[in-house]
Formats: structure tokens, sequence, C-alpha cells
């Protein structure tokens, strides 16, 4: 304690260590905050620009994509629904081959679904529970967006239908499966609290765009989506309990067109006892849209400065010999280099914090008054994100120390440090590199620390390019910044290793 | 005044041995600082003072051997800076960094009160520049920024490598006085230099080393008094007929000068009665002195590791 008390003295009162450090705080700030409020978003309506609608927001608080074809009807208290799933198709708009003319093939794409759902409204983003068939990843149950529990694996003809049932206990829902209406199989519960007496209850199909990535011209990659469709045929429908009023069709949360009509609508059809849904869209959490951590692109700039800083806090004494004295005052060599480790680190946290707490806070206020559109995240997300950054900026202080102490050289350590923690990060965000390499460079590196600004979490029923380019990092938050915190303690290590053995 | 616990007031150093590469800097140092005295450590350059002092301070590691300060080693010591006070060197200063923040930082690593700093800047009249940036200090004001630094603690011991190093006159006669009012209280001071005339005034005790290894542990006058070898100077006009009249008593004589000799194992009264008895006229007879300048340098002539060939 008295070591770090020192170390503290003799940081503060080199005015140009401490200047450097207000800086990079300031750096952070600012860059995000101007480039908050240079980022402008308008949706057009024809010649019209407008404010962006709202975007749906779950139950779970997440953005929520919540755009399919509902073939329902009200249901009182408890109650279910069984039907048969006899035929899944749809269509695929390809890049066209010859320009203007539309490039449409028969198909479906993997998170294509249809099935049988319970729903708390008709309004996007209500809570909800559905059975349902996709395209290539079997049978699944899914509710509120989140959640999704495989079932049997396998599609639908005619020749191997599915039977679909859902129902509803309370605040209890349960699906079941069954190849021939006679032994179910349960695939999932569902627990929706809060769900009203009276809920929606019936056929359902959507299809999310088509998503292909293809390698972009500087060896990054271009993500582009496409109209799908997905027509689903059930018959063998049956409600129980008390349900009102006769089927009604609604095509939740289509795209408007400037005149009114829905641009892309889905349909339904009956005849006699066999429904037929056609369905444009997707049930699941958005990963589309700003995030907040988007604000916080300055971090990488103030985190050069915060690297040179700390690795002059130890070679400055290596060049002027204080080095010597500082082990006169401290001779346990561990004890020292701690001691300069937790300084070094306590300071550049403190300033960090002040700095991402701002920017995030006053970042996203200013993007979304420009009418920018943030995924939200809960609190304990937000706080996550501008605490790891902040420490993420104290980790890699460490580390800069560390390599300071092992080579003893001033600009030797900062192209180190710089070479391990900022250019990998670089090279895996801007598109440089195959998706495959920035995966690596940002699981192997130091770099993976930055995985803890990651708000919006990669989902495995959700199609998307979940790529570094996009802000997804290939190991989860508290990984990636583990692995930042083993370099740098191996550094640290390696380090009071070193000034053991060597006379100083 | 302080009274120093003379348990605390020391240093021992017995049988170190360190090797750089192919060269042998410590060949068997042995010896004590003991307290209430100034130790003089001398000898000529390279010949393994700085590391003698390193090795007592933990900053490097003997091969064989051992340093304790106040009986213990120095990385054992928890506030070692209460223990002793070093100066090694003095432009070690982050030149950005106040006079008083450099003690300041120091003092905080001792758990001393900041109090402490201000009594060690005005005891070595620092005060007017304690809040300058020490990168436009002087050598003699880093000089005693660190001797400020050493005394911050009040030690029982205190270790200065060439402390006058950079001082101005009226520096060096301030610091021989601080030396010897430190030593009064009990402390044990040890100073290096590679000149011994700094230290005729300042020392009681020299250790003078060559080579890795202690050559003479011994008080000052003692050392004087071996190197004159009780030999006599004489002064005469008639060199030849002293010679012959001293002859005879079988002394052996030497001659300096144009109408000086020297007079080997004869004490001064039997040199002056030979001479009457003979009728031979002298000018001065005197017990032969050598400056410590000189009784060092017949000390080291061997153990010199560069020697200039000019």
């Amino acid at each position: 304690m008295r070591a770090v008390r020192a170390e503290w003295t003799k940081f503060r009162t080199v005015r140009g260590w401490v200047l450097a450090l207000a800086a990079a705080a300031l750096v952070i700030v600012l860059l995000g905050l101007s480039s908050a409020s240079g980022s402008l978003a308008s949706c057009g309506a024809g010649p019209v620009e407008s404010a962006c609608p709202a975007v749906p927001v779950g139950p779970g608080g997440e953005a929520v994509e919540d755009k399919f074809f509902f073939v329902h009807r009200a249901l009182a208290g408890d109650g279910g629904i069984t039907a048969r799933l006899t035929s899944m198709t749809g269509e695929i708009r390809k890049p066209d081959v010859t320009p203007g003319v539309r490039n449409v093939v028969a198909g479906l794409v993997p998170w294509a679904k249809a099935g049988v759902m319970v729903k708390e409204s008709t309004k996007q983003g209500s809570a909800y529970a559905a059975v349902l068939v996709t395209g290539a990843h079997g049978t699944r149950m899914q509710h509120d967006f989140t959640h999704d529990v495989a079932g049997r694996p396998g599609g639908v003809s005619r020749d191997a239908p599915r039977w679909l049932r859902l129902t509803r206990s309370g605040d209890t829902l349960i699906g079941y499966e069954s190849a021939d209406g006679t032994n179910w199989a349960e695939v999932g519960t569902a627990r929706l609290t809060g769900l009203p007496a009276t809920v929606e209850i019936g056929l359902f199909a959507a299809s999310p765009g088509d998503l292909t990535v293809t390698q972009g011209d500087l060896g990054g990659s271009v993500s582009a989506s496409r109209f799908t469709e997905a027509t689903a045929v059930f018959d063998q429908v049956a409600l129980s309990g008390e349900t009102s009023g006769g089927w009604r069709d609604d095509d939740i949360g289509a795209t408007k067109a400037p005149d009114g009509s829905a641009h892309h609508p889905g349909r339904a059809g009956r005849s006699g006892g066999t429904f037929s849904v056609t369905g444009v869209g997707d049930i699941a959490p958005s990963i589309e849209g700003q995030t907040v951590e988007r604000t916080l692109t300055g971090v990488l700039t103030g985190l050069i400065v915060v690297i040179v800083v700390a690795v002059m806090f130890i070679t400055a004494e290596y060049r002027n010999g204080l080095i010597r004295t500082t082990l006169l005052a401290v001779p346990g060599r561990g004890r020292m280099l701690v001691a300069k480790a937790v300084t070094i680190a306590g300071v550049t946290f403190a300033a960090g914090l002040a700095a991402t707490w701002i920017t995030l806070t006053f970042g996203t206020r200013i993007l979304r008054a420009n009418g920018n559109q943030i995924l939200p995240v809960s609190q304990l997300t937000e706080v996550r994100v501008v605490v790891g950054m902040a420490a993420l900026l104290a980790v890699a202080a460490v580390l800069a120390l560390a390599l300071g102490a092992l080579l003893r050289r001033a600009v030797g350590a900062v192209i180190a440090t710089v070479l391990l923690l900022v250019v990998p990060h670089v090279l895996a965000t801007t598109s440089v590199l195959p998706d495959a390499a920035a995966r690596w460079l940002l699981s192997v590196t130091p770099a993976a620390g930055f995985a803890i600004q990651q708000s919006i979490p990669e989902y495995a029923h959700v199609l998307g390019h979940y790529a570094p380019l996009a802000g997804f990092y290939p190991l989860a938050p508290w990984a990636g910044f583990a692995v930042l915190c083993g370099y740098a303690a191996l550094a640290l290590g390696l380090a009071v290793v070193q000034l053991r053995r060597r006379d100083a | 005044m302080r009274t120093t616990d003379p348990m605390q007031a020391t240093i021992e150093v017995s049988g170190l041995r360190k090797r750089f590469g192919p060269t042998l800097a410590l060949d068997g140092m042995s010896f004590t600082v003991r307290p209430g005295q100034v130790t003089g450590f001398v000898g000529p350059n390279g010949a393994g003072k700085s590391t003698t002092m390193r090795v007592i301070l933990g900053l490097d590691a003997a091969d064989e051997g051992h340093a304790l300060v106040g009986g213990r080693p120095y990385t054992s010591l928890r506030t070692p800076l209460r223990h002793i006070g070093a100066l090694l060197d003095a432009a070690a200063l982050q030149p950005s960094r106040s006079a008083r923040d450099h003690l300041r930082w120091l003092a905080h690593s001792q758990k001393l009160a900041v109090r402490r700093v201000d009594e060690v800047i005005e005891q070595v009249g620092l005060t007017s520049v304690a809040r300058r940036r020490t990168g436009g200090f002087s050598l003699g004001m880093r000089q005693r920024l660190g001797i400020a630094a050493a005394l911050l603690g009040d030690p029982p011991v205190l270790m200065l490598d060439e402390p006058v190093n950079g001082l101005d006159p009226e520096g060096i006669v301030w610091i021989r006085g601080l030396l010897r009012s430190l030593a009064g209280e009990g402390r044990a001071v040890l100073i290096s230099s590679h000149l011994m005339s700094e230290l005729e005034d300042a020392a009681d005790r020299l250790v003078v080393v060559g080579r890795g290894r202690v050559i003479a542990d011994t008080g000052v006058a003692e050392l004087i008094a071996a190197a004159a070898g009780g030999r006599v100077t004489l002064r005469t006009t008639a060199p030849e007929r002293a010679r012959a009249a001293l002859a005879h008593a079988s002394a052996a004589v030497t001659v300096t000068g144009p109408d000086t000799l020297v007079v080997a194992g004869l004490p001064a009264e039997r040199v002056v009665a030979l001479l009457t008895a003979g009728g031979v006229a002298f000018a001065e007879v005197a017990a032969h002195r050598v400056t410590l300048e000189q009784a060092y340098l017949e000390l080291t002539r061997d153990a010199a590791e560069f020697r200039g060939t000019a």
C-alpha cells in the first residue's frame, strides 16, 4: 500500500503524464460525441422525409423484428391449438442475372418458419410462444424473440407432415410435435408471465431475408439481404378452449408503401379445413442498427495515448536511472512492479471510466436526437460496456507497463503493445481481412478484450453477418476480456521474473 | 541530540564475490563499517567500490558472501530508508518532477511524514528551489538533493558514493561538517572516493580496496605512519659528508634532492647526534611525512586496474 501511494505520488507529480492521460480521456469523449453529432438519420416515404418509425421492442427490452402473417382467433383463458403442417415452400430472390429482370428461385431460407402461435396481441413486440418448423433447422419452440429450443430435425412434405400443438395453461405454454398426430413429444415449455387472459391463437408463416456475404474487393466482406417468402399449408386445425370470433388475417408489421398498401404483402387462403399462409419477415431479435458501443470508437485512439503514458511510467525510470532509487525504497521487485501496475491501472481506469460514461451517455442521447435508432440494451449491459471499456484501458496500461519493464525501451515497448493490441483490432474491424482471419485475430491476440463492449449478442437462431466488422466478436464479452487479462498477467509475471534475476 | 543504537549502525560485508562475465569484480571483499565513525571507502576506479555498494543495497546479487545493514540483509528491510540512507547517482531524477515531490514519494514509500521532507530540504539548503523541476538543477544541487534523500529516513547508517562530486568548495566544507556531525551522533557513515585527498580531512577510518578486495582496513593516522616507515628527512648543504657520517652507523641513505636525504633505520635523535659528532652542518632533521595520497598510491600500486602509460 505504501508502495502504491509512492507510485501514485510519482505519477501525479509529472505534469506531462497527467496531461497526457487527461488528453486521452478528452479524445475519447470528443471523438465519440462528434461522430454522434455527425450521424443523422431520417426515413424517406417516397419524396417525403420523415422520422423513422420506432423499432418494436420485445418483452425483454431488446429491439425486435416482428413481421409475419398471422391467421388467428381470440382465446379466452386456457386452451390450445393443434395443426398438421403438410407443406412448406417458398421463393428467394437472387441477384439479378439480367439487369431489370427479377431472378426468383424456389426454396426456403434456413430460418423460414411456420407453425402455431399464441401471442399476447397483434401489436408488434408483444409476448408470444410458438411451435414451428423451419427451412433447415427442424422443429423448434420459440418464445419472446430470444428464446429458442430445438425439437426434431427435418422439414415437412406431403409424405412426412408434422403435427404441431401448443397449449396454454395460465402463464405456461407447452409445445408438442408429432409425426402421426397420436404419439406426441414435448418440444419445450415457455413461461410468459403477465400474459393476459385473452390472447390471439393461430397459424403463422414468416421468412427472413436471404443473407449473402461476399468477399469484398479489399479483403473484407459485404453482406446483403434479399426478399424471400414462405408458404405453409396446414390442415386438421383444431382449437380447444373458449375461442371467439372468426379467423382473422393480419399481416403483422407489414411495411407500408407511401400509398398505404403493403410492400411485399403476405397472404392467406382457406378451402375447407386447409389453410395456406404466406409470410414475409421474421420474428426474432433485431441485430441490425446502431449499437451503444458505437459511441466509443474514440477509445482506440485514447488507448494509444494510454499505452505511451504507461510505458513511460517505467521506461523513464530506466532511462534516468531512477529505477535504482525506486528499488532502494521498495526492495521487493515484484512488490515494486505490482505497485506500479496497480497505480497505472487505477488512474487509467478512473480517467477511462469518466470518459466512457460521458461519451456513451451523451453520445447515445445525441444519436437519438438526430433520429438514429439505437438497439436498446439493459442497464446492466450498458454498465458492462462503460465499465468494461474503462477496464480495457486499465488492463492495456498494465500490459504496456509490463512490456516496458521487459524491454526497458520506450519506443520498443510502445510499438510492441500497439502491435499486440491496437493493430489486430484495426485489421479485424476494417474491411482488410477475411472474416475468418479477423475472428482468429480477435480470439488469440490481446485485442480479444474489445469483446467487452459488444452489447448485442449473437443469436444462434438468427442468421446474421456475425463478423468483427459488424461489431460481433468471436469470444463472449468476459471471455475476450479474460484473454486480454491473461496476456497482461503473463507479461507482468515475466517482467517480475526478469527484474528479480537481473541486477538493477 | 539523536541517540543511535550501535547495533543498528553497522554495515558488515563478508566474503563477497561477484563475476561479470570474464571479470572478477569482487574477490572476497570483507569489511565492517562501525558506528560513530566516518569510514572512507577508497580505491582506484574499477576496484569494486560501486559494486560492493550495490550489493549492500540489494541492487546487485553477489555470487558468494553476504552484506548486512544493521545485522540484516537489505532486501529484508520493510522500510529500508529508515535503516540506511544511500546516495548512488545524484543524476538519477525524473527531470520534470520537483525536488520536493521527489522527496515526497520517497517519504510515502517509507511511511514518513511529509514534514520530514521539508526538514531535510532545509538541512541541505535547497529550500528556495524545493518546488523547482530538478531538470534545471546543477550537479551540486542534485548532489544536495541526493543527500537529502539519504537523510530522509533519519537512518543510523549512511552510505554515499562520491558525495563530493560536483560540489563547490563551500559545499565540500559543508558536507565534511555534515558527515562529521552525523558520525558524532553515533551513526555509521561510509563514503567512497577514488581520490584519497578528498577523504584526508573527512574520514576517521579507511577501507582501501583494489581488484575486488580489501588492501587495508585501518585508521587514517596509522596508515600515514605506516607509509612513513620511521624514516627521517635531512636537509644539509653537505650531503656527501652527511652520507659518509651516517653510513658508519649502517643507515640506509637515499638522496632525494640537491640538499635533501632520506635516512632509514635510525631515529631522528641518533641522526642529529651522528651529524654533530661528525661536524656536519645541517638545516633540518625531521620525521619523514607522507601525504595520505602518497600512502594510498603505495598501497594500490599493484592493485590499480587501469593505469595510465603516459
